[in-house]
């Protein structure tokens, strides 16, 4: 009996996963009584001294901890006491605005760097020298002139998805096949409406693509301008955790990003299935 | 004078060639068709017969020369001038019936939707594609595409057609079956029909006059060859036709050899009046001699 690649192919990721846990259990237990001490000194020691817990939890804690989070996502209990689905509210938001000016820059002007060679070789030098740039590098020029650490987050994730989507809008519109240009040209289509009708379609996929790399570097950038701005944020929380010495929520910080940026980039994904068109 | 309805007068093309030179593919190009003709130009690859088509189509500009359509110099493109393409370029995100659609609204930008659709079936009918108008250019073979490539270019009603090898991507079969429905849509419409080719029988089965043009770089018309076969003929008995061979013949000969040797051997070639003949049962008789050049002088050829 053989079954479908899709079924045995969940069966290796279980096991894989299993396995996984299964090491990672073993390498953080308890290993007996370390040293003998005072019971009330032991009480101060912690489990870490006197049994020879390892400070690195072990999957239980992770998911005792993990559990505790989901059933209670979006309490508040001041400014360092947030539900996980609040932090990560803000991270999304932070990254949604971003992005979304990102979009409204890059893509109208990716157009006029795709149909006109004049500008592409007049704006390539900057976008040559501005591209490999590190967002955060920005954030000090962001702080300083905005005055602002939140709206100077929502800037440094516009200037990292902004290349991206901008090259790959160009490069999909200059790369629009010759053909479809003339026949656009042969039925007399205005430049707007050729715009529209042919060079956009043509070129969506390629820039569907664009906007799926930036959505991930966006994401990506969120955690550590998060870290340097403070305040509110996955990233911030990762950073507040780890001050606070609870390996067990950082590692579930870790764990949800790796998630949302899985499902922001399985949304692309999508979107980009939609305007792609066979030939 | 015959009736003009397609005037090329005196085109050339140049291109800028190495050491700052130009190359010229052809110049001092004069060609001339009725309303209701279907010519066809023959040559070898480089002779620029595809310049001239796309020239015609206003996508390509003539470095020297105009060209006139119904008493009307062109300039750019226009939907009076419709083009089939090679590759025959359908928009792959739209179905066979929005590829004709968006050429109808091209055309007529306040008709409705009902309307429209309308239209772009008539044409999608006509090609044989009843059935397809919702597939996809991806879902359908190579003929069919060129199918829907002739219907968004009748769609539009355009004064001439422009082919541009359009069948040379298709199999012996499919490109017979083509043939017949061009030749059977340019019959019953009176269109008039300008294409390209390298296929000797497409060219004898389609066009009334054959202009044959030798090789570039500095390609001329050398002769325009009028099909001396009936206008009722078909496909099948063609060959059959008394004057097939002599006509076949003429045209193969001067593929083979003479489109080479024809600038070195004839020597009084006047590109204004290009000799016209037609092939018969013996050897091809010249109808139009090349006659002395009456009132305009010829086009000084620049360097």
């Amino acid at each position: 009996m053989t079954f479908s690649l899709r079924f045995r192919a969940a069966v290796v990721s279980i096991a894989l996963f299993a396995a996984f846990l299964g090491i990672w259990h073993l390498a953080t237990r308890s290993t007996g009584t370390a040293a003998n001490m005072s019971p009330e000194y032991a009480r101060l020691m912690g489990l870490t001294a006197t049994q020879g817990k390892s400070a690195m939890p072990g999957p239980l804690d992770v998911g005792a901890k993990l559990w505790e989070h989901l059933k209670r996502p979006f309490y508040d209990n001041g400014p360092n006491d947030k539900g996980l689905g609040i932090q990560l509210g803000y991270s999304i938001a932070r990254v949604g605005l971003g992005y979304f000016l990102a979009v409204i820059v890059a893509i109208p002007l990716g157009f006029l760097i795709g149909m006109s060679p004049l500008i592409n070789k007049a704006l390539d030098p900057f976008i040559q020298v501005l591209k490999p740039i590190s967002p955060l590098a920005w954030m000090p020029l962001a702080l300083y002139t905005i005055k602002d650490s939140s709206i100077s987050a929502i800037f440094v994730i516009f200037i990292c998805s902004v290349w991206p989507m901008l090259l790959n809008t160009a490069f999909g519109v200059a790369a629009v096949r010759k053909e479809w240009i003339n026949v656009a040209r042969t039925l007399e289509v205005g430049t707007v409406r050729r715009a529209f009708t042919v060079i956009l379609p043509a070129a969506a996929p390629t820039i569907l693509t664009g906007m799926r790399i930036s959505i991930g570097i966006a994401w990506l950038v969120i955690v550590a301008a998060e870290m340097l701005v403070g305040g509110t944020g996955i990233g911030y929380f990762v950073w507040n955790e780890w001050n606070n010495l609870s390996i067990t929520n950082v590692i579930i910080a870790i764990l949800l990003i790796g998630i949302v940026g899985m499902l922001l980039d399985q949304v692309l994904a999508r979107f980009t299935r939609m305007v792609t068109f066979p030939e | 004078m015959t009736d003009k309805f397609i005037s090329i007068e005196g085109i050339a093309r140049r291109y800028p060639g190495a050491d700052s030179g130009t190359t010229t593919v052809f110049e001092n190009l004069w060609l001339s068709m009725s309303r209701g003709e279907f010519g066809c130009v023959i040559g070898h690859s480089g002779c620029g017969k595809t310049t001239v088509l796309n020239i015609l189509a206003g996508l390509d500009q003539p470095s020297e020369g105009a060209v006139i359509v119904d008493g009307q110099a062109i300039e750019g493109t226009s939907l009076d001038r419709a083009v089939i393409f090679q590759s025959h370029a359908l928009l792959p995100w739209r179905t066979v019936l929005g590829n004709v659609a968006y050429a109808v609204t091209s055309k007529w930008r306040d008709w409705d939707r009902a309307r429209v659709k309308a239209h772009a079936q008539t044409f999608i009918d006509l090609v044989g594609l009843t059935g397809s108008e919702h597939k996809r250019p991806s879902e359908l073979s190579g003929g069919m595409k060129q199918r829907v490539g002739i219907a968004r270019a009748l769609s539009i009603t355009p004064k001439i057609m422009l082919m541009d090898e359009p069948f040379s991507a298709l199999d012996a079969l499919t490109r017979g079956t083509l043939q017949d429905e061009v030749r059977r849509i340019c019959l019953e419409t009176g269109q008039t029909a300008f294409m390209i080719t390298h296929d000797v029988d497409e060219a004898i089965y389609l066009a009334d006059k054959i202009f044959l043009m030798t090789n570039g770089p500095g390609a001329v018309l050398a002769e325009i060859v009028e099909n001396p076969l009936p206008k009722d003929r078909g496909r099948i008995e063609l060959h059959r036709h008394p004057y097939y061979y002599a006509l076949r013949n003429h045209i193969v000969d001067f593929l083979v050899s003479r489109s080479k040797t024809f600038a070195a051997t004839v020597t009084d070639h006047d590109p204004r009046n290009v000799p016209t003949v037609r092939p018969g049962l013996s050897e091809p008789i010249i109808v139009s001699p090349p006659r002395a050049v009456e009132i305009n002088p010829p086009q000084t050829i620049a360097r």
